[in-house]
Order: structure tokens, then C-alpha cells, then sequence
């Protein structure tokens, strides 16, 4: 039963990956905003999940399936490469900065709303 | 091009659900399994974005799904940050850092060789 909310969860959080990067398709051509604005925004959607303590059904779904499938590593890590072959080391490194910067921030921003801080 | 992305993204995320479950780690412990989760699929991601370019640019779907859904859904960078901020915040601070710095080398670095590895088998004269 579990399995099928994350399954549920998963396939609606790629969906929504791919929809953001779709919208930001243009602004990605330089920079990859997209993947940047996923990883921040659930890292702050997992925050709130593991900060409110929900039950382990709608965990499943919406954490380990949604957001876990929303946010990615491995377009991180080509956009990366990517990034560093394209437009050279100092994008690169912002890359990687504002993904690991946002990305604890908004965690620890959410778990501290929510008292798990 | 939708339904693609759903299903690989639901296999993706039953794949790290499965080994999460199989290798759970203790809190506290270097969290092994989502490291290993991110790096194998960086380098899936890369293997499949030569094929998808250079071997098989008419199957439409196959970036769609193995791409985006699969590996996509299969790797997760709010996990690992969760997992960071909850080691900092139960003082195993070395532990935290290490992880997240392996993680940052580890998986560009599986993608990167993912990419070589497919574009030099793809082409064994002409370099990579």
C-alpha cells in the first residue's frame, strides 16, 4: 500500500519537475533555473513534511513520492557538468552554491516553522 | 510525453523507495543509501543523455522517460538536504559535512563519467 502512494506521489512530482522546467525553458538556456527552483522549493516542502510529524501514509506520498521525485540530483550533477563546460567555472560554482545554500536554508527554515528545528 | 515522465517517475521513486526500505540507516549514521541512490542515477543520467542524443534521437520518449521520470524521480536532492540539516541539527556535524560533500563530488563526477563512457563506446576511434 505504501508502495503505491509513493509510486502516486513520484509520477505527479516528476510531472511537476518537468512542468517548471517547461515554464522556465528559456531562462534554463544560460543557467539551469529550473532544476535550481525544484531542489529549493522541495527541499522546503520536505522541511515542512518532517517538521509536522504526518502520518506515515501521507509521508510516503508526499514525501518519499512527491517531493522526492520533484526534487533531483542527477539533473543537479549534468547540469553541473554541463554548466562547467558551457559557461565555465564561476556559473558553475554559483551553481552549486545557490542549489546547497537554498537548499539547507529552506530545509532548516521549514523544520524551524514548524518547531523541529 | 507526459504519461512518459509520470511513469518513469513512479518507477524512480518506487526504485529508491524499495532500497530506502532494504538499507534503512539509523539516525545519526551516514545516510549510505541516498548517496548511492544520487550518484548511480547521475551516472544513468548521463549514460542517457549521449544515447538519447547521438544514438537514439528519433525515440522521442526515451529522454522523457528514462531521463526526467526515471532517474529523475529515482534521485532526490530534498532528501539529502533534510538529511544534512538533521545531522547538523543532532550535533554529528563531521558526519553532515562529509556526506554532503560526497555527494557533491561523487555524482557529478558518475555523470560526468556516465557521459564519457557512453560517448567513447559510442565512437571507439574518435576519442570522446
Amino acid at each position: 500500500m505504501t508502495a503505491v502512494g509513493v509510486a502516486v506521489g513520484a509520477a505527479a512530482g516528476a510531472v511537476a519537475r518537468y512542468l517548471v522546467a517547461q515554464a522556465l525553458h528559456a531562462r534554463a538556456a544560460r543557467f539551469p533555473w529550473a532544476t535550481l527552483a525544484v531542489n529549493v522549493t522541495g527541499s522546503f516542502a520536505l522541511g515542512l513534511v518532517i517538521g509536522l510529524g504526518l502520518p506515515a501514509g501521507a509521508r510516503a506520498v508526499v514525501g518519499t513520492g512527491f517531493v522526492g521525485a520533484f526534487t533531483t540530483f542527477s539533473t543537479f550533477a549534468l547540469d553541473l557538468v554541463r554548466t562547467a563546460e558551457d559557461a565555465g567555472a564561476r556559473p558553475a560554482t554559483g551553481y552549486v552554491a545557490a542549489n546547497v545554500v537554498g537548499g539547507l536554508a529552506a530545509c532548516a527554515a521549514a523544520l524551524a516553522l514548524t518547531g523541529a528545528l | 510525453m507526459l504519461l512518459a515522465v509520470a511513469a518513469g517517475g513512479a518507477l524512480g521513486g518506487l526504485a529508491r523507495h524499495g532500497l530506502a526500505s532494504a538499507f534503512p540507516v539509523r539516525a545519526g549514521a551516514f545516510p549510505w543509501t541516498t548517496l548511492v541512490v544520487n550518484v548511480s542515477g547521475s551516472f544513468v543520467l548521463g549514460v542517457v543523455a549521449v544515447l538519447a542524443a547521438a544514438r537514439w534521437p528519433g525515440r522521442r520518449l526515451l529522454r522523457p522517460f528514462l531521463g526526467v521520470g526515471f532517474c529523475g524521480g529515482y534521485t532526490t536532492w530534498s532528501t539529502a538536504m533534510a538529511e544534512t540539516v538533521l545531522l547538523a541539527r543532532d550535533h554529528h556535524a563531521p558526519t553532515a559535512t562529509a556526506y554532503l560533500v560526497a555527494g557533491l563530488l561523487a555524482a557529478p563526477a558518475a555523470a560526468l563519467f556516465g557521459l564519457l563512457l557512453t560517448a567513447a563506446r559510442l565512437d571507439p576511434g574518435g576519442g570522446t
